[in-house]
């Protein structure tokens, strides 16, 4: 019964979804049922993570065929600690987007998509095929078209256009991807695929393979040469949206690629000096970006990019110090991200626009808020003792270990250039003093909201900002869990073997 | 048979990709269904194609006599062309709506979330 756990999370989020959809056009019902559905998918996450970590992977043969034949459903300790940062993130957006989303949207049936959105990430995280994976980013993908064109404003069109051609393009890449592993091997199950790859002569065809593999989820994960359609889409929809984008569908992107490299293919140096300089590149171009933007959104958008860049140099590093820093900053990108986007949401709230050189004086009018605020922003940065500080000791320190200091130098160049870009925000919407902007007609100034619309709005960003002061002070314990996910990436007989005992 | 596929699936590897690369909303859709089609007869091609031979077990035996077709990559086509289908209405619907908001078939002109602010 307990083996079962793996699908619970999955399972609770399709219900919930289905049973959102009945109720249609009752807006408030579904605000309440949305929350009280994400605390309880909250408890499945930690009740799964806690039998995962008490008990090591386990896995699950759906519809019981036997392990390479049938789909297999597989929790290790990164999946499960995934799953349960999904569903913190969730449940912060659950809450925050029932008191900023204007009720025409919601009357489109967001809540239903948006918990459909987090099956699918869900699923992405627990599954053990690479063809159910690409059905999960399929899954993920519509609800997202869904979710960014929600609304269908002029720029969110123009914005889903780009992301809907890109992201497909990415679904093409990936097929074929599958399709050349599957010609090779015969086999789509990623624990059995782990051994055949392994046993093929051709190993060119294999590189090739691999990138593919590269660059399907590259554009996924929004790295370097492959970004484009990220900073075009993601400030175009509500902050409710893009604090859920921001902080897990660039995510999952990276999940795969981690995935894929450590279990399937082994990384050769020239596959490992690709993904070095695209890490580099992507560290770089993204914080330069960063800077020349003036749209608190397109700010942080920029630096989500950047961000990816960190997760990638450890992967591209491949030793344990390494990936123990990249899952390290897996998680708390997750965190922040998601935080950020809404804070960028009551910004925009306040003054009605995003505009860092029309606002100012935030600090004056909310002191509270902007202590609030200064949380995630820095952790951001990465200044000690808050989390993003960690995940970047480990990193440089596997650089040294290595002797590769071009991408110490990329990780300290993206670490110093988001300080600037933080800085540069915070003078301009916290200290500076702002002018007096006209008053828009109907735009839900934050003034003018009831206490508890404004509960709604501040509670997820209080609630996300705990979880980054717990990962920032209680390191030890985030570093011991991403110890021991890399530990189990690098060696990957406990996955093969969680798959094929068990059926 | 193979080399016929083979050369097909390039061709509307192609085709696709040129289409989506030209400045018109609707070539951008036709270019998308290409694509999509070509991989999923890659997958039916290195699924490795048998001609007339179910994956059937003949009654009077209990293992395969001869060289079979592989069922699982027509299952997974299936699969593929199912999802394809729904980004595919999906894109259209998108595009009328695109057409009607920004008032143009040019992708050049669709700038206005990059510019500025």
């Amino acid at each position: 019964m307990m083996q079962q756990l793996v699908m619970y999370p999955l399972l609770f989020q399709l219900f919930l979804s289905i049973g959102l959809i009945f109720l249609w056009k009752k807006i408030s019902w579904q605000k309440w049922i949305s929350a009280v559905g994400s605390v309880i998918n909250l408890g499945i996450s930690v009740w799964l993570f806690i039998h995962i970590w008490e008990n090591g992977t386990q896995g699950i043969q759906a519809g019981n065929w036997e392990a390479p034949f049938g789909i297999t459903f597989v929790a290790d300790a990164l999946s499960a600690s995934l799953v349960l940062l999904t569903s913190i993130a969730g449940l912060a957006v659950s809450v925050f987007s029932a008191g900023s989303l204007m009720s025409a949207r919601l009357k489109f049936g967001f809540y239903p998509v948006f918990h459909f959105l987090l099956l699918g990430l869900c699923g992405a995280f627990l599954t053990g095929d690479i063809f159910n994976l690409y059905v999960w980013f399929e899954i993920i993908i519509i609800c997202s078209f869904v979710l960014l064109t929600l609304g269908g404003e002029k720029a969110q069109l123009e914005g889903a256009m780009k992301y809907f051609t890109l992201n497909f393009l990415a679904s093409v890449v990936f097929l074929t991807a599958i399709a050349v592993l599957y010609g090779l091997t015969g086999s789509l199950n990623m624990a059995d695929l782990a051994v055949k790859v392994a046993e093929i002569e051709n190993r060119s065809l294999v590189q090739v393979n691999a990138l593919l593999f590269l660059v399907g989820f590259g554009i996924k994960a929004a790295v370097f040469p492959l970004f484009f359609w990220l900073p075009a889409s993601y400030h175009t929809p509500p902050s409710a949206v893009s604090a859920i984008f921001g902080g897990l569908l660039t995510k999952v992107g990276v999940y795969a690629l981690i995935r894929v490299f450590t279990l399937i293919f082994e990384v050769d140096p020239f596959i490992q000096n690709v993904i070095l300089g695209i890490a580099f590149l992507t560290l770089f171009s993204g914080a330069v970006g960063a800077l020349v933007q003036n749209n608190v959104m397109k700010v942080f958008s920029y630096l989500v990019i950047s961000h990816i860049g960190y997760m990638i140099a450890g992967l591209g590093m491949m030793t344990e110090v390494a990936l123990t820093g990249a899952i390290f900053y897996l998680f708390h990108d997750i965190v922040v991200k998601t935080n950020l986007f809404m804070v960028s949401g009551i910004i925009h709230r306040v003054k009605g626009t995003s505009d860092m050189k029309k606002l100012g004086g935030f600090y004056g009018k909310y002191p509270l808020l902007s202590l609030l605020f200064a949380i995630p922003l820095f952790s951001l940065v990465g200044i000690p003792p808050l989390s993003g500080f960690w995940p970047k000791l480990s990193l440089i320190s596997a650089g040294f270990d290595l002797e590769n200091y071009w991408i110490i130098a990329g990780i300290l160049l993206a670490s110093f250039l988001t300080l600037i870009v933080i800085v540069k925000l915070w003078a301009a919407v916290f200290w500076k003093t702002g002018e007096k902007l006209p008053e828009q007609r109907n735009f839900p100034y934050f003034d003018n909201l009831k206490n508890f619309q404004k509960t709604q709005l501040i509670a997820p960003i209080v609630f996300l900002s705990f979880v980054t002061l717990y990962i920032g002070f209680g390191a030890e314990n985030i570093h011991s869990l991403s110890v021991r996910i890399s530990e189990e990436l690098l060696n990957k007989q406990m996955y093969i073997d969680a798959v094929f005992n068990k059926s | 048979m193979e080399v016929l596929l083979a050369i097909m699936i390039g061709v509307l590897y192609a085709a696709g990709i040129y289409l989506m690369l030209r400045r018109s909303l609707v070539k951008l859709i036709i270019g998308v269904i290409l694509l999509g089609n070509g991989a999923n007869l890659l997958i039916f091609l290195l699924g490795r194609i048998t001609k007339g031979s179910p994956p059937i077990i003949p009654e009077e035996s209990s293992t395969f006599l001869e060289a079979y077709t592989d069922p699982l990559p027509q299952a997974l086509i299936l699969t593929a062309i199912v999802i394809s289908f729904g980004l595919q209405a999906f894109a259209i619907i998108l595009v009328k709506r695109v057409f009607k908001v920004v008032k143009t078939n040019d992708i050049d002109e669709m700038n206005t979330t990059d510019a500025g602010s």
